[in-house]
């Protein structure tokens, strides 16, 4: 008899609380992502969506709870082993404004591949998200800010990584270019198994890249489920948002 | 309500002691790192040395020039006109040659260091280092401390050099020096120790310079007004430093 089949958890957080000062940005948060999932995090300004994100990485210190990578706490060692296998597009891009566009890409494939190798691929990566091969050699200072999230875009996805995360991919993006990167971001979980963690406010977003939607307000995990339940949901703080009206 | 002043006192000490550990903690995080990056040290030896060095020897130079002046109208007092040389090249190799190069390469490298890391901080280029398993520390401070280190001793060398030659010049133009005389001068009292002492104090300052950059930048707070405070706590910072870590080496070399 073949043993039951095991949903894997790729990250796990357990009452995780995180405060600047008085304001308490995260409060008890559970949330699972298990392998080869799309989750979407959505909420209003403010509710907690980023910091989320940047305490699962260990980039801002929790003030409680717990996060565990592939299973594990995620002390240094294991949040180091986490990152070789993981990328992320930032909301500012946050692309190195002293190397040009095709290292940026590279940056990560620099360290195991020579640098035409690296560029080639960087090249193809750029492709990918709708740029052309002579953004290559220009400077993150002069592209535009659309041009700067696909480059940032490019660089998450040139190592192939197991798990990504986006933080706001399409924002900044015009209707044509944000519908393609959310069927990139898609494709990369359905085509390639990865695990991605989206951020979003961009309903259309949701509905493409999602398999879970999950909603943050005010620092609490308000809701979630199924893409599919999102619609039929009776919480009203989750009806508002996805209608798009303020909250009764 | 009544402030307990020993309880103040004692707060306050305990907050330097606690500074001063963190950025020790700092300093020796930045020089442990792992992994030697020979292109990035090349690259800030060039920002840090190289490009400092105009701005250090224009320093010098003037510095060297206005000292023959005033030893020469102060000795005048004494009828000790002659021992101008000895004394711009001792004034300038212990003690102006590393301060002042110091302060100088304080203000144009702490302060454009603390505001480069500090824009990577606000625009999360430094937290991009991070999800790409870059260490910020090796990548970023290691080889700007390094580079400080060992560029600011050769600045000061260099700028001893210039700024006895701006004595020279007007010691034979205006004091009625011979230019041999005047060179001979200069470093017959002129010893070793002197000289080591000034290039030692060079390398710390150096590192002073560094360290302030790097800790203020890695940590200045969102948004330009966090880059601003940044960059000037940083030369603040580097500048009291000099001034503060000068007067214990000086103590420490010649008493």
């Amino acid at each position: 008899m073949n043993a039951p089949s095991v949903i894997e958890t790729v990250i796990e957080t357990r009452g995780l609380a995180k405060a600047f000062g008085t304001n308490r940005v995260l409060d008890g948060i559970d949330l699972t992502v298990a392998r080869g999932e799309s989750l979407v995090v959505i909420g209003g300004s403010g509710s907690g969506k980023s910091v989320l994100l940047r305490t699962i990485l260990g980039l801002e210190q929790i003030d409680a709870g717990t996060v565990r990578l592939n299973g594990e706490p995620a002390t240094a060692p294991v949040r180091a082993r986490f990152m070789h296998d993981f990328g992320m597009l930032f909301q500012t891009a946050a692309l190195f404004d002293s190397l040009p566009v095709w290292r940026n890409v590279a940056f990560r494939l620099l360290r195991t591949m020579p640098p035409a190798a690296a560029r080639a691929r960087a090249i193809d990566k750029l492709a990918r998200v709708g740029l052309a091969a002579d953004v290559a050699d220009r400077m993150p200072s002069a592209l535009s800010g659309g041009m700067r999230k696909r480059v940032g875009l490019a660089r998450a996805l040139a190592a192939d990584p197991a798990v990504l995360f986006f933080d706001e991919p399409t924002t900044g993006l015009d209707p044509q270019r944000a519908a393609g990167i959310n069927a990139l971001i898609r494709g990369i979980v359905t085509e390639a198994g990865a695990t991605t963690v989206t951020i979003t406010h961009d309903m259309g977003s949701v509905r493409t890249i999602a398999d879970r939607v999950a909603m943050l307000d005010g620092g609490r995990l308000r809701w979630q489920g199924p893409v599919a339940a999102m619609d039929t949901a009776p919480d009203p703080v989750l009806r508002a948002f996805v209608e798009g009206r303020p909250a009764d | 309500m009544v402030v307990n002043p020993v309880r103040l006192v004692g707060r306050a000490t305990l907050a330097v002691v606690r500074g001063v550990g963190q950025v020790a903690l700092f300093a020796a995080r930045a020089l442990a790192a792992p992994g030697f990056r020979p292109r990035l040290l090349g690259e800030q030896l060039v920002r840090i040395g190289w490009l400092s060095l105009p701005v250090v020897g224009m320093t010098a130079l003037f510095t060297g020039a206005a000292l023959a002046l005033q030893i020469n109208a102060g000795g005048e007092r004494f009828q000790a006109g002659d021992v101008v040389p000895a004394i711009v090249a001792i004034g300038m190799v212990r003690e102006l040659g590393p301060v002042l190069g110091g302060l100088m390469v304080a203000a144009r490298v702490a302060s454009s260091i603390a505001a480069e890391l500090g824009s990577m901080r606000v625009t999360e280029q430094i937290d991009a280092l991070v999800t790409l398993s870059v260490d910020p520390m090796g990548w970023l401070v290691t080889p700007r401390l390094w580079a400080a280190i060992l560029s600011v001793p050769v600045l000061v060398g260099v700028g001893d050099i210039i700024g006895i030659m701006g004595g020279w010049v007007v010691g034979t133009t205006s004091l009625g020096f011979t230019s041999q005389g005047y060179l001979a001068n200069s470093f017959a009292y002129l010893e070793s120790w002197d000289v080591m002492s000034g290039l030692i104090k060079g390398a710390v300052f150096g590192g002073i310079v560094a360290l302030a950059g790097c800790w203020f930048g890695m940590r200045a707070a969102r948004g330009a007004e966090g880059v601003g405070r940044a960059t000037t706590n940083a030369v603040v910072a580097a500048s009291v430093g000099i001034l503060a870590g000068n007067f214990l080496l000086t103590g420490l070399f010649f008493t």
